[in-house]
């Protein structure tokens, strides 16, 4: 089933990406094809296989909380578009 | 007489008789970038200073103890712009990170630098690593060494040009689907993607974390084993980097074949292969027999289902992992009133096509209503693929097929996403499952170079370069240039 225009539309909003008309039409469009192309998953048989999240078979990797050199301020904030010389500074978030 | 061209184990055997300085390799170097990169578009940004301070540390390394220096001491190599280097700019190939300078350098770059490495530049590549061709760079597209008009395969095309044109004899990328074997292949050099784990991740610009994983470029399998070995190992900063100890491959490379059990997978010589890559990939497991190898057609019934997960795994996780270009703390911001305008506007000028298309599926894939119908099915059929290979390797030591089922193309010829996303059929198993992978070339078709991949078991690192350099040592594919290398 072909995404609605609505959906491509929340889709981009969750991932705040700002689309023009004409990109939310044709990545829409192109999502469309993709799906279709993927749904050979659903074929698959996948009664009791279990989901891998990760292949690197390392389970619960603890160290020591030790305190180590981090950025300082000065470095974490050059490269920030606006800063206040302390703090990241950003527009309003409340009208 | 130039330097360029030459291998990195020659290099560093003129470097030990004092035939060479590091800073004549590093100069030969720039002189050979100077010469071609304005036909190819492989670099993105040199990093001068940094390589002047290495070449003379490389100097002093040779001078003091020789014998003791690492292979890649002295030696130039080039970095996918996706390995964070302080101080010098790193786009990702992303206009969202234009002018960015990152505050920190990778561990894999760190480790270059340790072992007196000389840093040439960043190389071009697929935003944020995601393409097969590297016409997805922000900053233009990348020439194939053997013919400019064509691609150099992707995401790593820069790095993969960079040594193909002789360059630089060793560069690093990053192989999320292929990223590094499909363009080797296309450029006619060694690519090789290490187990998962194997090399630290920290200071790499994710797109795919359960995926991505740094890995060479090289001429011969020899020095890719030795660049492999510079930067594998451990990293606390990383944790899912393996804490196993890294088996050094360079014993296993003259060790042949004989009596090993190599299998051919049956999808992977299936339809969509190019009739000159299937002549070419059949001679060389022919060859690999004439050595001594057992070979068999094995089944890995999957595969076809591995294009479809890899596009919903890769695309969720990287739809969470860009999630952080957001214009506050660092990279391009279009201000607008509100912050959520902000925010849409940064990322939507900041992104291309491609990266727009795969975060838009990805968020799609991960919403709600459709995590269980996508997103957990993918992780699951993972699984099933996994599990396949693991069964073959019950009966077989590694695997040989194809890189790529095709030689390059021309630039523009594949405007169909789904096309495009085809050429990673063969490579993109290999990362799901979290294997080992090499390409080594294989012979022309059209003049175009051609790729065998061979594949081993997690861990079995070393046997990957076992078979792939008891291939080499058979034939002569890899010291052949692109006519490009030599001046004119």
């Amino acid at each position: 089933m072909p995404l609605s225009p609505e959906e491509v539309a929340h889709v981009a909003t969750l991932a705040r990406l700002g689309l023009s008309d004409e990109e939310k039409r044709r990545i829409g469009a192109e999502l469309d094809l993709i799906l279709e192309h993927i749904s050979a998953l659903q074929r698959a048989d996948i009664s009791d296989v279990p989901e891998t999240a990760q292949v690197g078979n390392l389970v619960n990797v603890w160290r020591e909380d030790e305190p180590a050199q981090s950025l300082h301020q000065e470095q974490a904030l050059a490269e920030a578009p606006d800063t206040d010389g302390q703090y990241f500074k950003v527009g309003a978030i409340q009208e | 007489m130039t330097t360029a061209g030459l291998t990195a184990a020659e290099m560093a055997a003129a470097l030990r008789r004092g035939e060479v300085t590091p800073r004549q390799l590093l100069d030969d170097a720039r002189a050979q970038v100077d010469r071609l990169d304005g036909s190819l578009n492989a670099f993105l940004a040199r990093t001068d200073e940094l390589a002047d301070r290495q070449a003379l540390r490389a100097a002093e390394m040779l001078r003091a103890d020789a014998p003791a220096a690492s292979p890649l001491c002295g030696i130039p190599v080039a970095l996918k712009d996706v390995l964070c280097v302080e101080g010098y700019p790193t786009t990702a190939g992303s206009r969202i990170l234009d002018g960015f300078r990152p505050p920190y350098t990778a561990t894999a770059v760190q480790r270059l630098l340790d072992v007196g490495a000389v840093p040439v530049g960043k190389t071009n590549c697929d935003e944020f690593a995601m393409g097969s061709s590297t016409e997805n760079s922000a900053f233009g597209p990348v020439g194939n060494p053997w013919d400019v008009e064509r691609v150099p395969g992707g995401s790593s095309g820069g790095s993969a040009a960079a040594v193909g044109a002789g360059m630089v004899p060793i560069s690093y990328g990053s192989d999320t689907g292929g990223s590094i074997r499909q363009p080797a292949s296309l450029c006619g050099v060694v690519g090789y993607k290490p187990t998962y784990g194997r090399m630290s991740r920290y200071g790499l610009i994710a797109f795919a974390s359960s995926l991505d994983q740094v890995g060479p470029f090289a001429h011969t399998v020899a020095d890719a084993a030795a660049a492999y070995v510079a930067v594998a190992g451990h990293d606390p900063r990383d944790s899912t980097s393996l804490p196993d100890d890294v088996d050094d491959p360079g014993a296993l490379l003259q060790r042949g074949v004989a009596g090993m059990r190599l299998g051919v997978p049956r999808e992977y010589m299936g339809e969509g292969l190019e009739p000159g890559v299937r002549a070419r990939v059949t001679e060389a497991i022919a060859v690999l027999q004439k050595l001594g190898a057992n070979i068999e057609e094995v089944s890995l019934p999957s595969t076809d289902l591995g294009l479809s997960t890899y596009y919903i795994i890769a695309p969720a996780e990287c739809s969470s992992n860009l999630a952080r270009y957001d214009g506050v703390r660092y990279g391009r911001r279009v201000e607008r009133p509100s912050l959520t305008d902000t925010l849409m506007r940064t990322r939507g000028e900041g992104f291309g096509n491609e990266v727009k298309r795969r975060v838009m599926l990805g968020t799609y894939a991960l919403s709600s209503g459709y995590y269980d119908a996508y997103y957990r099915r993918a992780q699951k059929v993972r699984t099933l693929i996994a599990r396949e290979f693991d069964a073959v390797f019950e009966s077989v030591d590694a695997l040989v097929c194809p890189t790529s089922p095709k030689v390059a193309f021309t630039q523009g010829a594949i405007q169909d996403p789904i096309q495009m996303y085809l050429n990673d059929a063969l490579t993109i198993p290999v990362n799901l499952a979290g294997l080992p992978g090499i390409s080594v070339p294989c012979g022309f078709s059209d003049a175009l170079p051609v790729g065998l991949q061979v594949i081993a078991p997690r861990l079995c690192d070393a046997r990957v370069f076992q078979v792939a350099g008891a291939y080499e040592q058979a034939t002569g594919w890899h010291a052949r240039r692109a006519p490009m290398v030599a001046a004119a």
